[in-house]
């Protein structure tokens, strides 16, 4: 979260500093990834929470859970709308705030877990009892089927596109779509599952969920001076994400805002596109294929994870020094007319897949201003040529408009899309 | 119903019948709030209680664990009877009992540690008369166990024509008397359950034999007609065991432990067997009648919901609303299955597709949460 930095610790660590110094060179380079752990502003620079069992604030501008720190572990959830019935659904969307704005500051749902009445079942399911908050975020979408309901067809963003079918997609329709998502995310598996369980329960009769997805091992950081974390394939991945500290980029490649929208969507003010893609890893492969071709696929090394040539992470790449089908130099700005996203993925492992394969892969999460100019040209380019895909393939898909922030107490989620006037 | 929901439901039921009424209503109790409850701490020495008088009818008692064990909290009637307990009460914490009492002698129990006779204190329960109970709530019992003595009656007959089908080798015949024979006691299943010893006989699927267990029943004749395709000289005996089961249910069925929280909780429990066992195929896997049993386990819970409506309204309106709306909407859902309303002609559940078994799952889902809190809205 921009407005909000979690629990300053006061201090500013060297490498954060080191990390400072050195965006300059990551500014104008695009997916980068480049975590810089210290929060802006000039004298009061701070480090971002380190403690993970902390609280996250919920309220803000913008919603949490996208330029805050990326936690360990995702539950991801898409549902499907189950009702006509516009009151009831913005009252379902009050009731979810409510329980969203207990559960990241680490209370229970409603009147808890026990000690109410014996006869009723209680309203938190108790699962996240005695755990700490765990940064947990919860941030919320809308889907495009859901500005086919409720009368909101002129209210649909003209950012909120179908994606478009891409070479060697194999998507699963039971794993793609969704009028609303939730995206929790915490350093506690059984705090963001809690969450998304508690959710779905006050959820019935209004939405079911579509699909979901657990998340371990975050394949990006939004905290350069951290450790840049490895995705399944074994490579450090994100090195030049957007920070969430990189005001300038987030608000250039991020937040939605007045120059984006017009009177019908003007409730995106603050807000951002969401693109959820399930990528399948064929690991098995990939493990067999030589060290000289991993890297030459990816365009890094796998050691230092430094580009083609140089000898540093951070070390600014060289594009034309990679092999034309290179990962990374497919995926770079300067290959896409600058387009950034912020990534967010996680490392996803489903047990096997009844050969004797891990089904496992990269669940991408990747937020940006508009999916016409962020993520629609990278993939394309991505599916057309990137020598990857002899390893990977995307077999679940969704789009979603994220809605800015809850501002206070008496806010909710999609307030503004829902209210009479804009 | 689950053994462990099985052994909490009955023993309600019994503290209830114990204490001469038959639910757990306070209204019409006399006395204020406050002289209904009744503070107790324990400690691994002590079991102080806040009064030692206070009126008949609801009591609640909030305990407070202040020693160093793991203690358990019972009231009981002079002859060491339960009315009613409390077990694992762990250090420094508390937990709420409450309990229906009428006029008498009682008395408290704590036991550190969970052992032994406890360390006891005599209470009292003052008042003339026992505490009332709404009498609408009354009514709704004596109804419902009414409904149920006719399901058990209506019940019998059919099973009594699949058995015959059997005894005669006619596997058409049987296999078309199969579900029809099964309906009045899905209806009532959490009844007929509550006597243990029934349902194991008459209802379990392969995948529910212990070690050991003959396989008798509906389920295992199910099989020989559908999927081994031939009837056996024991099926015969099964199907003559089977109507000497029912039998014993119908005889017994009147005399089940009924309250108005067992009512509901026994609705919800029908809406459980509807999500664990049918939207899943694994009730009828040989013979797909699933959706019969389905339509019957919804109308048991619709029509013990429908005795309860009354008090419920008054004391939750919306959840009331609620309930209507999703009935009718799984009701809706399920006449898609069945070309005549009147009929339980439904489509077999293999024909059922997966988009389809998701639709009457998030119905079941939509339906079965509002249903849970139907028990708090009767007691309230």
């Amino acid at each position: 979260m921009t407005e909000t930095p979690e629990s300053p610790a006061g201090s500013t660590s060297r490498r954060a500093l080191i990390g400072w110094g050195g965006a300059g060179l990551a500014l104008g380079a695009a997916a980068v990834g480049g975590g810089v752990a210290v929060t802006r502003g000039g004298d009061d620079v701070q480090t971002v929470a380190v403690d993970t069992g902390g609280a996250v604030e919920f309220h803000g501008g913008h919603q949490a859970g996208i330029a805050t720190p990326v936690q360990d572990r995702l539950h991801f959830a898409a549902f499907d709308l189950e009702t006509d019935d516009r009151a009831e659904f913005v009252q379902m969307l009050k009731d979810w705030t409510a329980a969203a704005r207990r559960m990241t500051a680490g209370q229970t749902v409603g009147e808890g877990a026990y000690g109410g009445l014996a006869e009723a079942p209680p309203d938190d399911t108790g699962e996240a009892l005695g755990l700490k908050p765990s940064r947990l975020t919860l941030t919320i979408g809308f889907g495009p089927g859901l500005f086919e309901k409720f009368g909101l067809a002129e209210r649909r963003p003209e950012a909120l596109v179908e994606l478009p079918q891409f070479p060697g997609d194999n998507l699963d329709k039971n794993r793609s779509g969704g009028d609303v998502c939730v995206q929790a995310c915490s350093d506690d598996p059984q705090v963001a599952v809690h969450a998304i369980r508690n959710l779905a329960r006050i959820g019935f009769g209004k939405v079911s969920v579509r699909w979901s997805q657990l998340g371990f091992g975050k394949t990006s950081s939004t905290t350069p001076e951290a450790q840049t974390p490895r995705n399944l394939l074994g490579f450090k991945d994100g090195t030049r994400n957007i920070a969430g500290t990189e005001t300038a980029r987030l608000k250039k490649f991020v937040w939605v805002d007045g120059s984006d929208t017009d009177t019908n969507s003007a409730w995106m003010d603050g807000g951002s596109y969401l693109v959820a893609r399930r990528i399948r890893m064929h690991i098995e492969p990939w493990d067999r294929t030589s060290l000289q071709e991993q890297e030459d696929i990816i365009g890094r090394d796998k050691g230092e994870g430094a580009p083609v040539g140089k000898a540093k992470e951070r070390d600014e790449p060289f594009l034309k020094a990679m092999l034309p089908d290179a990962h990374v130099r497919l995926a770079h700005p300067d290959s896409n007319h600058g387009a950034t996203l912020l990534r967010r993925g996680y490392s996803f492992t489903d047990g096997t897949d009844g050969l004797g394969r891990l089904e496992a892969g990269l669940f991408f999460l990747a937020y940006q201003r508009d999916v016409r100019t962020g993520f629609i040209p990278v993939q394309r380019n991505l599916a057309r040529t990137d020598a990857l895909n002899e390893y990977i393939q995307h077999v679940g898909s969704a789009v979603f408009a994220i809605p800015p922030g809850v501002r206070d107490k008496d806010d909710w989620w999609g307030r503004a899309l829902f209210s009479k006037e804009v | 119903m689950r053994a462990v929901r099985l052994s909490v439901v009955t023993a309600a039921a019994t503290a209830a019948a114990l204490a001469a009424v038959t639910g757990c209503t306070e209204k019409g109790s006399s006395g204020s709030d406050g002289d209904r409850v009744i503070s107790v701490t324990a400690t691994d020495d002590k079991c102080e209680v806040s009064k030692k008088e206070f009126p008949a009818g609801h009591v609640e008692l909030d305990i407070e664990n202040k020693g160093s064990k793991v203690t358990e909290v019972y009231v009981l009637f002079p002859d060491d009877r339960i009315v009613t307990e409390r077990e694992n009460i762990g250090p420094g914490t508390k937990q709420k009992v409450t309990a229906e009492v009428k006029a008498g002698d009682y008395t408290i129990a704590c036991k550190p540690g969970m052992k032994g006779d406890g360390i006891r204190q005599a209470v009292k329960a003052t008042g003339g008369t026992v505490a009332k109970r709404d009498p609408r709530l009354d009514a709704a019992v004596a109804a419902y166990r009414k409904y149920a003595q006719e399901q058990a009656d209506a019940t019998v007959p059919l099973a009594q024509v699949f058995a015959t089908a059997i005894k005669d080798g006619d596997i058409e015949a049987a296999k078309k008397a199969y579900a029809p024979s099964r309906i009045g006691w899905e209806r009532t299943e959490p009844v007929a359950e509550s006597f243990g010893d029934i349902d194991p006989k008459v209802d379990t699927r392969a995948d529910g034999l212990e070690a050991g267990q003959k396989w008798t029943g509906w389920h295992k004749l199910e099989k020989s007609l559908w999927q081994d395709k031939k009837i056996t000289d024991e099926d015969k005996t099964l199907a003559d065991q089977l109507i000497t089961d029912l039998t014993d249910w119908q005889k017994r069925v009147g005399k089940a432990e009924i309250t108005p929280t067992s009512m509901a909780n026994g609705a919800k429990e029908l809406l459980d067997e509807v999500a664990t066992g049918k939207i899943t195929g694994e009730e009828d896997r040989y013979s797909h009648t699933d959706l019969v049993d389905f339509k019957a386990n919804v109308e048991g819970a619709e029509d013990a919901y429908e005795l309860l409506k009354p008090v419920a309204k008054e004391n939750d309106a919306a959840l009331v609303t609620e309930l209507d709306k999703q009935f009718a909407a799984l009701n809706t859902l399920l006449d898609k299955y069945r070309a005549d309303k009147n009929s339980y002609d439904f489509t077999s559940y293999d024909k059922v597709t997966e988009p389809e078994r998701k639709q009457l799952s998030d119905a079941v889902n939509a339906l079965a949460e509002p249903l849970s809190k139907l028990a708090a809205a009767v007691v309230k």
